[in-house]
């Protein structure tokens, strides 16, 4: 495997090529924080935290490390002033829907997001989508709907062959633990899906 | 039908073609674009077939449904050749008079000719100041072709530069000839086309593939949309010899749904060509070939993006790939994949045919050829304009578009589609190409182009475009979809006149954010409607905070109507048209807007007849109060009904 030298954070890093800048700064020490990455998972790029700075010839530009493919000569910063202010508005962001994430807020100098929205508890990183796709192979959980309508859901379908009976690996990947808080207890002492969602509908109105 | 084998055949075809022709025969051309189909040209032309065997003129007369003539606002457009006479907003009800008055007694209908502002009326199409100011290099046939017929295309010439780039030119030097035309993409990002070319030729693997991308989704625009249903074979064309470049064997055309008609003609094109042996194995006999498959947009705006309308050529949703691996070297099923937008393979074929050195001759130093603008809003001649590269804004809009509406005031005109920007008066000198526009924080995009006149309310119209962006984010990043979300939040609550100060500011931070940290064009560009209506509109965004003010009284909760007792002559209009019966008030008796009850639809303030101009529209300001109720109208002397 060839090997490609980059800097991070002002340390030599050797990697091999085909990697992503994630991955080597991960092996050289160097921690950039992430909610949608698994290494288990294809990168996603979705939650854009692992935000970093990167130069080569002169030029920089905002990449997300997790998707970014290492390069010789690339010159990365992981905590530039431009790099904490985007990850400070995206944390903010996602806060107005999962104030769950308050303690993580709370590191970035976030003690009462600016934002409101409907609270979910969900940030939409589709590890357990993701998850359930890739490495279970058995796809009952899905994206529905299109931008600020986006959730996920279980696919009725699926779930009610019993593939999720003694699975429930999705519990573990969920950065905001709101898979298991809401699933366990309900669905899976035998209730269908359809039946709590239909119970949740009947709660709201 | 046999195949045409060799460029001979070809030619043969077209002499065969224009020898079954009289050039100086009568032709009448229905437009049967969406808008004049709209308009009802599906009646014109039969009453066009009815009139003319009335008259003894079956045979005589050819009748040609065209594509989109561009002139939209005045549709059904008719235009007769070889005269080029051009009637207007044609009814079925006229054709007698066109059929008697112009092809039998060789006289123009005056009534439906172009009147300019003096009254003065223009019967040749060319000399209408709408399509003469114009250089209709890519979009002009449309007007002498019937789409759903090939031998019209190649009577003037169509595939003559298929022909030409497959038997007397190699791939390296039609590749050539496109990056020195310097063609750039004409779809929003205005990427040279010859570079992305030789990206995906020189992109490792066998099997690549090059792809139409007919996704146009901008509220406002339909210049793809007009030039697929009205030139199909010309985008064709193009992607053949763009697949001839590259060495692809395989193309898509990925057109929206929604575009019943494109689909329709595109599907008749392809059809055509098969049998003509233009596609398929083996073309013209040059042993090259190629393939094309239609795929069908499922009304994702998103899928307009190159990575997510590959993933959806794929079969699965259109989301754009977190991928830094351009799809011309990886795209569809991870293969060399060449995407562009309709206008630039329509014009693949112009650059072939006539040289670089003319194409290179047309527009500014960065950005050469046409661009077809979708000109609409408060303009009085909306439709679709094809100008060369560096016309100023202030052209398009009074020399072609015939200025604003009704005499108002031209206040901004949004260019780019949703993800564009909004330029004020001070930039009407600006010359239109990929660069100027860019510089001055909006941008070329497909082609958009709205019009605003004095009444339009800045702070809205960003609001209205990014309630659109929110609605077509795919919502699988953060940036783009809670930094919309919010966005669209904050400019609620000012046009509701609950914004607050720090509002201006925190939409800036959020921008930068969502600009810089969003995964694909479509959330990287989602600020520049806020971005530059703040830059060039500030005072209007603090109206609206500071003194709850709407300047251009277009946001409701910041307006108030009332009517002046003084004025009022108690007609009754308003009372009786008020939907929500919020006027009170009788005969001879002062008419009085309740406030707890008025939506402010403006209604009234329509109405009152202009003589009075009893009802007034304020905004930032108290409502004075109203005269006791009963008060007796003051008579205007002389004036009474």
């Amino acid at each position: 495997m060839k090997k490609v030298k980059l800097t991070v954070d002002g340390k030599e890093v050797e990697a091999d090529e085909g990697k992503t800048i994630l991955e080597a700064a991960k092996s050289a020490g160097i921690t950039i924080p992430t909610l949608c990455y698994n290494e288990k998972l294809a990168p996603y790029g979705g939650c854009r935290f692992c935000t970093v700075e990167i130069s080569k010839g002169g030029r920089s530009r905002l990449v997300v490390s997790c998707v970014y493919n290492v390069e010789d000569g690339l010159v990365v910063k992981t905590a530039t002033p431009k790099v904490i202010k985007v990850r400070k508005m995206l944390l903010e962001l996602m806060l107005a829907s999962a104030p769950v994430l308050s303690e993580l807020g709370k590191q970035y100098g976030i003690e009462k997001p600016r934002f409101r929205s409907e609270v979910t508890q969900c940030i939409l990183c589709g590890q357990c989508v993701r998850y359930c796709a890739e490495v279970k192979k058995a796809n009952a959980l899905t994206f529905v709907g299109r931008g600020v309508n986006r959730r996920v859901a279980f696919v009725d379908e699926v779930v009610e062959k019993g593939v999720c009976m003694d699975c429930r690996q999705c519990y573990g990947v969920c950065p905001t633990g709101k898979i298991p808080r809401e699933t366990d207890g309900a669905y899976f002492e035998g209730i269908k899906v359809s039946d709590v969602l239909a119970q949740r509908r009947a709660k709201k109105h | 039908m046999a195949k045409l084998r060799s460029p001979a055949d070809l030619e043969k075809k077209r002499q065969q073609i224009l020898s079954q022709r009289d050039p100086n025969k009568t032709c009448v051309t229905i437009c049967s674009g969406t808008g004049c189909h709209v308009l009802g040209s599906d009646k014109v032309s039969e009453a066009f077939v009815k009139e003319l065997s009335k008259n003894g003129l079956k045979g005589k007369v050819d009748i040609r449904r065209t594509g989109c003539h561009g002139f939209c606002e005045r549709g059904p457009v008719v235009v007769i050749f070889p005269e080029e006479i051009c009637y207007l907003g044609v009814k079925a009800a006229d054709v007698p008079d066109v059929v008697t008055k112009t092809l039998v007694d060789k006289q123009l209908v005056e009534r439906l000719l172009y009147k300019d502002t003096t009254g003065k009326t223009i019967a040749h199409e060319g000399d209408i100041p709408f399509y003469k100011f114009q250089s209709r290099i890519v979009f002009g046939n449309n007007t002498r072709i019937d789409p759903k017929s090939i031998d019209d295309y190649i009577a003037l010439g169509g595939y003559s530069a298929l022909a030409r780039a497959l038997f007397k030119m190699s791939p390296e030097q039609v590749l050539d000839d496109v990056k020195k035309s310097n063609l750039r993409g004409r779809g929003g990002g205005g990427f040279p086309a010859g570079v992305k070319w030789e990206t995906t030729r020189n992109a490792p693997g066998d099997i690549k593939y090059v792809i139409v991308n007919a996704d146009e989704g901008d509220p406002g625009a339909f210049m793809d949309r007009s030039l697929l249903e009205g030139n199909p074979h010309s985008v064709l064309e193009g992607l053949i010899i763009g697949a001839y470049a590259i060495g692809s064997h395989e193309g898509f055309i990925y057109v929206r749904q929604e575009y019943p008609l494109a689909v329709e003609n595109v599907s008749i094109a392809l059809e055509q060509a098969q049998k003509y042996g233009l596609l398929g194995k083996n073309i013209l006999g040059s042993g090259f070939d190629f393939d094309v498959k239609i795929h069908r947009g499922a009304g994702a705006f998103v899928s307009g993006e190159s990575s997510a309308l590959m993933t959806a050529i794929e079969g699965k949703v259109g989301e754009p790939r977190p991928k830094y691996i351009r799809t011309a070297v990886s795209g569809v099923w991870e293969r060399p994949s060449n995407l562009n937008n309709v206008e630039t393979w329509a014009t693949v074929p112009l650059i072939i045919n006539r040289g670089v050195d003319w194409f290179t001759g047309i527009g500014t130093k960065g950005s050469k050829g046409t661009k077809i603008f979708s000109l609409v809003g408060k303009v009085n001649n909306t439709g679709l304009v094809e100008v060369p590269m560096g016309m100023s804004l202030m052209d398009i809009i009074y020399k072609i578009g015939g200025g604003i509406r009704k005499g108002k005031k031209f206040k901004a005109v949004q260019t780019g589609g949703p993800s564009g920007g909004c330029l004020p008066e001070n930039l009407i000198d600006l010359p239109v190409d990929f660069d100027e526009l860019t510089k001055v924080g909006s941008m070329m995009g497909s082609g958009g182009m709205i019009v605003m006149d004095e009444d339009t309310c800045m702070v809205d119209i960003a609001r209205y475009f990014l309630n659109f962006l929110s609605d077509e984010s795919c919502g699988k990043c953060v940036p783009c979809r809670a930094g919309i979300e919010q966005m669209v939040e904050i400019l609620n609550r000012i046009c509701a006149g609950q914004g607050m100060p720090g509002d201006i500011e925190l939409l800036e931070e959020i921008c930068e954010t969502t600009r810089d940290a969003s995964l694909c064009a479509l959330g990287q560009t989602a600020p520049n409607p806020v971005l530059s209506t703040v830059q060039y509109f500030r005072d209007e965004y603090k109206a609206h905070i500071e003194q709850k003010r709407c300047p251009a009284g277009v946001c409701k909760a910041l307006v108030s109507f009332f009517i002046q007792a003084d004025k009022c002559q108690a007609c009754q209009i308003c009372l009786k048209d008020c939907p929500v019966q919020a006027i009170s008030g009788a005969k001879n008796i002062v008419h009085i807007i309740d406030q707890a009850k008025c939506t402010k639809c403006g209604t009234c303030f329509e109405v009152c007849p202009q003589r009075f101009s009893a009802v007034v529209k304020i905004s930032g300001e108290p409502v004075p109060a109203a005269p006791p109720a009963g008060t007796e109208v003051i008579r205007k002397k002389g004036k009474q009904e």
